[in-house]
């Protein structure tokens, strides 16, 4: 066992416990940026000036009339800013732009003594465009050769011998939809200029650090003159990794300018129509299998929709073709990779960052082709499974191949899969009109950040004269438990009860230079730094106790807040230890740093052992379909999740269960749609509200849901032999789309390949059914047929050309 | 008159300087209770809820939860309302305040993740909580299914506020297991004695006059004054016009708490329902007596929303997406419009003129609804939506069927979500009507019904689903009708 994953005697991590801060949650007493304008005095408020065509470039910008609107104090225009008028990390994304590039694009901001002033501030300035031609959809952006950015090629074997090798070959293709994170608080930043001219800021931010690089660029100061805290996010799922930023320096500048504190606070409709969302990416394929369907070449181009600014794109796609494979072994491969670039908000990280896209297209394939080979999903399924010496398709070997059929052999028994197979087969034969479908999927998930650097983290512990305990690492806590999970790696490291240890808010001032809280690296990262510091406070709190003591410190152990040596009676109280080694004058704080080991990647190549180990788990969803609506339910859901030793079992499986059920949102529910006609509207996001987009609510809950974490799954890669939890589990949710296609299948003759819509709405589950029913699987062709009659981007445009060639 | 004025957790607030269209939300949250979160402001996800003293259905006062993000503050001159931060009895200084049992089961159970939605599905689960015939219902009924546990805890009580982050399956099991009051609550306490009577309201700011009259006949008058005046009854549809479209009124008019609106009767050949009952209250007090509309109900929005929202409002807004029209087509139901002049009833087949628009003349007012007797006893509603918890209709269906000895005698069919305004199927009635209820005559009438509007694309659905799903309902209705006989 490792140093970094073996646990002590009696340790708080692994210890189920709710959340840190829950508590404050239920009594409302939990503060988020936003409550902090209340008590903070004579506050402004920002309000964007949007403008709604898709592309053009600016003629004039007049903010006289704003002006004019009793309670307007300043209009924020690009030649306020002292800096660099630029809010992203590729110089791509001007904070106030002088052309156009989506529909609601912000291109000023208006300040008041309130938000209601703000609002018909902004609804006064005057934007003059000479429009310029748009590109909305996907396809329009393929058609027309707009892309941007990176466009890597992931190569393995040797294609062209792989599909001469194959005794089934199958084509394809498969458009699906983007994702709205929907955090439930909105982007928010409060900025100040404080005594000293020092730029203050709060920030509901996932990357304090970058928050204050692109503050400093756009104000023009240093990173030491700005300081970024984030108390806590209400929700961030990738949507706060780089979009805060420019909300960010839009407060701080409108601070440095008034010298007033200003607020900005997205509403939610601005939030919908300015932010970047999960990319929606377009496949095309061609596969094939060998007699026994086994998997034996994959020639692939991804597409994904950037929007109009880079952002994360790059980083995103390169994810996708990285999780291409699940948990397939693909000998021979040839998977290319490119960003479109479209008069969208710009696409940015969205848990599981491009993977969930990757692996989407892969398990579509194995749905879409087990009927045409003749083969059950579940079975074609495990046929493919990566075995022991087996790599992937960018070089890092699957060194627990064994995991991938662990979790999914423990979900079937779980599930009484056989059983239920029998008692569905009974139902449908019984059922004309209602049918159902269970269908187990699998997944396998790297963890580290594909760019190498990022893979650090550090922490800052201090230990106070009367034993209290504060510590400060770089992660931020949205929701994932993060925080309480490194007060568990504190307390356990330093061996005290819990209650003596308390985290303070995530600030740029206590731990410079962070990574993103993201990849799911936020337990691994800042708690195997967390714990780094603590051990150095506790070797030194051992040298004083072994004297006191009269022992070597070697022998000494602190458990549960006593210090004890070996083969003695005497004990020394935490309190009084730390107090001692004050008197000794020993120093009680102690900087944290870790970096994660072994990693290598060539972006360039498009090779390497990026991950530090993969995560893994497996579901077995059942649904039941009406057949007269497409409408469904989840009747039941069975997990089983590799965590690895859980740091903190409640927020883990909250994790899963969360994690499964936003998937399953994105998967069959959540429809984004674009104006993508040639009207006044064009390029306008249509489901810009709570009313229009709709995320999963108790409605979508799996009626019994049951989640396992494997057992005796300790990593030794990690801190206390855990696995990253945030990101995984959203792809654990393929189980419901296979269920419904099971199911939408079930209607029809047996061995027919149903192409779904992604999302599967009950409108695109019914029309796989009519498909099925009529024998062919041309239905969704009608979702698109339907949905174009008005031009609105579908989204869900999957082809209907899966058939089988003859060996060549 | 006394100043405006609001009772929170106990503490009277004036209500000034808010505006006359500021909400209860905003107010709450200039006042420092930021526990009160703004997650959409228009209804849908909860975060705002908060608990309101109502008169109550079983006991003189129910704890009812109301999206704060859409009522104005003036709306509730001399209510009284609880928040997240109310709930938890503070303790000893310096120590940390006591839960409230909802709020420890959500606290222990994992119920709060990135905790933004928890003091929203806190009250709403208090709301629940606290409702008198919860555990009376579980000792009946015996039995549990997926939406009410074994406390009698109606998860629907839930389905307007949504979580991003927990997956629900915690907060469900901290619904399912909070238990019964105590004797000492003193929000269980609260329940026994009257709630706040209505308060007459004239809240002045700038230009902008909120105003609550204390009869009928003087709010006809006023309205005969200002036909301009906005009038609201639970403000569900026009906070979300405040709040997302920005639209400010010179003149709101409140009319949900006058008794001459808030009578049910039941007569021996019609049922009236006053216009501003609230949707809850109608739907505990009719307790399945119109069986379409026990079935219109719990796919009406949400709980939040169903207590604020009345039938007036619906029919005053005249959505062609409201749910409660197509159900009320169906129903035969009659509108009664009164002015200051006297009042008269349109039939609400006769009611809409176009999209958004009806016969109602500026200065009238929807008193009641009227429903005959007796009723068709075939009947259904088929709400077609993404989402089956608080969704807007794609299409809606409403039947009413009356057959005997296998022939159809009577046919009224209500379509919401295919045209300008709801409409009734006439073409499918008038086919239907006369014939054997068999699979072929229901077959041919589904093709008629699938003919009936004109349905549009739109970012809810395809007109060609719409259509589809026109003539599936019938279709579906056949066979639960046919499954029923054969069971």
């Amino acid at each position: 066992m490792s140093h970094l994953s073996e646990r002590p005697e009696r340790p708080v991590v692994g210890l189920p416990m709710p959340h840190e801060s829950a508590a404050l949650h239920v009594t409302g007493t939990a503060l988020y940026t936003d409550d902090l304008v209340h008590r903070t005095k004579d506050v402004l408020h920002a309000c964007p000036v949007q403008v709604t065509k898709a592309h053009g470039r600016i003629t004039a910008l007049r903010t006289e009339p704003a002006l004019a609107v009793p309670g307007v104090v300043r209009v924020l225009t690009g030649a306020d800013v002292p800096g660099v008028n630029d809010a992203g990390m590729k110089h791509d994304e001007p904070l106030f732009p002088d052309e156009v590039l989506f529909h609601g694009h912000a291109v000023a901001w208006v300040l008041g003594e309130t938000l209601e002033a703000a609002r018909l501030g902004a609804a006064a300035v005057e934007v003059e465009l000479d429009e310029l031609p748009s590109l909305i959809t996907l396809q329009d952006a393929i058609a027309a050769g707009s892309f941007h950015g990176a466009r890597p090629v992931m190569l393995t074997g040797d294609v062209d011998a792989g599909f001469a090798d194959s005794a089934h070959v199958f084509t394809g293709e498969l458009q699906f939809s983007d994702q709205e994170h929907f955090y439930l608080e909105t982007h928010a930043a409060l900025a100040y200029v404080d005594e000293a001219e020092q730029v203050f800021v709060q920030s509901s931010t996932q990357h304090p650090s970058e928050t204050q690089e692109i503050v400093a660029h756009v104000l023009g100061l240093h990173s030491h003159e700005v300081t970024v805290q984030c108390l806590r996010m209400g929700g961030g799922f990738g949507g706060k990794e780089m979009q805060p930023h420019g909300f960010a320096a839009v407060a701080a500048l409108g601070a440095k300018l008034t010298g007033r504190p200003v607020r900005v606070r997205l509403n939610r409709t601005q939030d919908l129509t300015m932010s970047g969302k999960r990319h929606g990416f377009h496949a095309e394929w061609k596969i094939g299998f060998d007699a026994d369907g086994r998997i034996r070449a994959l020639d692939a181009t991804l597409t994904a929709d950037g929007g109009w600014s880079l952002d994360l794109s790059e980083p995103v796609v390169a994810r996708a073709l990285c999780h291409i494979d699940n948990t397939y072994w693909i000998p021979n491969a040839r998977i290319a990779g490119r960003i479109a670039r479209t008069n969208k908000v710009s696409n940015t990280a969205f848990r599981g960052f491009g993977g969930p896209q990757g692996m989407l297209v892969i398990e579509d394939i194995m749905g879409r082709c087990a009927p045409l080979l003749g083969l059950d999903p579940t079975e074609l399924r495990e046929r493919n499974f990566y075995r022991q010496g087996q790599s992937t398709p960018y070089g890092q070997p699957v060194v627990q191949p064994e995991r991938i059929s662990a979790v999914w052999q423990q979900v079937k028994d779980n599930a009484r899969l056989a059983d239920r197979r029998r008692e569905i087969a009974a139902f449908n034969a019984a059922h004309p009109d209602t049918k159902r479908g269970l269908a187990v999927t699998g997944l396998k998930f790297g963890i580290s950040f594909n760019l190498t650097a990022f893979n650090q983290g550090g922490a800052l512990v201090l230990i106070y004269k009367d034993g209290s305990v504060l510590i400060n690492h770089g992660g931020t806590e949205m929701g994932q438990g993060l925080h309480t999970k490194m007060l568990q790696v504190a307390a356990t490291t330093l061996g005290i009860p819990l209650h003596k240890v308390r985290l303070a808010p995530t600030r740029t001032d206590k731990v410079p230079n962070t990574s993103a809280t993201a990849a799911s690296s936020g337990a691994d990262l800042n708690g195997a730094a967390v714990k780094n510091a603590c051990e150095q406070l506790r070797e030194r709190l051992l040298q004083v106790a072994a004297t006191q003591l009269g022992s070597h410190a070697s022998d000494v152990r602190i458990v549960d807040g006593v210090a004890r040596t070996l083969g003695s009676g005497k004990e020394l109280a935490w309190d009084d230890l730390v107090r001692t080694a004050y008197f000794q004058r020993v120093q009680l704080s102690a900087a944290g740093f870790y970096r994660t080991e072994g990693l290598h990647w060539d972006a360039k190549t498009f090779r390497g052992s990026p991950f530090k180990y993969f995560a893994h788990g497996a579901a077995a969803a059942e649904v039941e379909v009406d057949g007269f609506t497409g409408a469904y339910r989840i009747r039941r859901v069975d997990i089983v999740h590799d965590v690895g030793d859980s740091l903190s079992p409640m927020i883990d499986i909250g994790q899963i269960e969360g994690g499964f059920v936003q998937g399953a949102g994105w998967l069959t529910l959540e429809d984004l749609r674009w104006d993508a006609g040639d009207g006044p509207n064009r390029g306008r996001l249509l489901t810009r509200a709570a009313s229009t987009y709709k995320l999963p609510s108790f409605s979508e809950m799996p009626e019994e849901f049951n989640v396992t974490l494997l057992r005796n799954a300790t990593e030794e890669g990690a801190v206390y032999g855990s696995k990253a939890v945030g990101e995984p589990p959203l792809m654990l949710a393929f189980s419901v789309r296979e269920a419904l296609r099971q199911a939408a299948a079930a209607f029809g003759p047996s061995g027919v390949s149903v192409e779904l819509a992604s999302p599967a709405t009950p409108e695109a589950v019914y029309w796989a059914i009519q498909a099925a029913r009529r024998g062919d699987a041309s239905g969704n062709g009608r979702v698109r047929n339907g949905v174009a009659a008005d031009g609105l981007a579908a989204g869900s445009r999957v082809r209907t050309d899966a058939k089988a060639s003859s060996g060549a | 008159m006394v100043a405006a004025r609001i009772t929170v957790n106990g503490e009277e607030k004036q209500i000034s300087p808010a505006a006359p269209h500021t909400t209860v939300l905003e107010f709450l949250r200039d006042r420092g209770l930021t526990g009160t979160k703004e997650g959409c402001a228009e209804g849908e996800c909860g975060a705002c809820s908060v608990l309101v003293a109502r008169p109550g259905v079983n006991k003189p006062t129910d704890w009812v939860a109301v999206n704060a993000c859409l009522v104005p503050v003036a709306a509730l001159d001399g209510q009284e309302i609880i928040t997240s931060e109310g709930l938890a009895t503070a303790g000893e200084p310096g120590k940390p305040p006591t839960l409230h049992p909802v709020q420890e089961e959500m606290a222990l159970r994992g119920g709060s993740q990135c905790g933004y939605c928890t003091p929203g599905f806190v009250c709403s689960m208090a709301a629940e909580y606290y409702r008198p015939d919860r555990c009376a219902h579980a000792d009946t009924a015996g039995g549990t299914d997926a939406e009410h546990g074994p406390n009698g805890f109606d998860l629907h009580a839930l389905s307007g506020n949504l979580c991003r982050c927990t997956g629900y399956r915690p907060i469900r099991d901290a619904a399912f297991a909070v238990g019964t009051p105590t004797d000492e609550d003193p929000l269980a306490q609260r329940r026994e004695q009257a709630s706040p009577a209505p308060v007459a309201t004239e809240y002045t700011r700038d230009d902008s006059v909120f105003l609550r009259k204390g009869t009928l006949a003087e709010t006809l008058r006023l309205l005969r004054e200002r036909p301009d005046a906005v009038v609201v009854a639970g403000s569900t549809d026009w906070g979300v016009e405040v709040n997302i479209r920005s639209r400010r009124a010179d003149c709101v008019v409140a009319v949900d708490r006058l008794a001459e609106l808030r009578e049910l009767r039941v007569e021996s050949d019609h049922i009236e329902i006053g216009a501003a009952l609230t949707l809850t209250e109608i739907e505990r007090r009719l307790d399945g007596a119109v069986p379409l509309l026990a079935e219109l109900f719990p796919q009406f929005a949400s709980r939040l929303i169903r207590n604020g929202a009345t039938l007036g409002g619906n029919l005053g807004t005249g959505s062609p997406i409201g749910d409660s029209p197509p159900v009320l087509l169906a129903l035969e139901a009659s509108v009664l419009l009164a002015d200051a002049d006297g009042e008269r009833e349109v039939p609400l087949a006769e009611y809409f003129t176009g999209y958004r628009q009806s016969v109602r003349r500026p200065g009238e007012l929807i008193r009641a609804v009227r429903i005959p007797l007796p009723l068709s006893p075939v009947a259904a509603f088929h709400k077609i939506s993404k989402r089956r918890f608080d969704d807007i209709s794609s299409v809606a269906v409403a039947f009413a069927l009356d057959i005997g000895d296998g022939i159809v005698r009577k046919a009224r069919i209500g379509l919401g979500g295919v045209a300008a305004t709801p409409i009734r199927a006439l073409a499918t009635e008038a086919a239907l009507e006369g014939t054997p209820w068999t699979a072929e005559t229901v077959e041919a009438a589904a093709r008629i019904l699938q003919g009936e509007g004109t349905p549009m694309n739109d970012h809810r659905a395809s007109a060609a689903y719409r259509s589809a799903m026109l003539g599936q309902s019938l279709l579906k209705l056949y066979a639960q009708t046919t499954e029923a006989v054969s069971s």
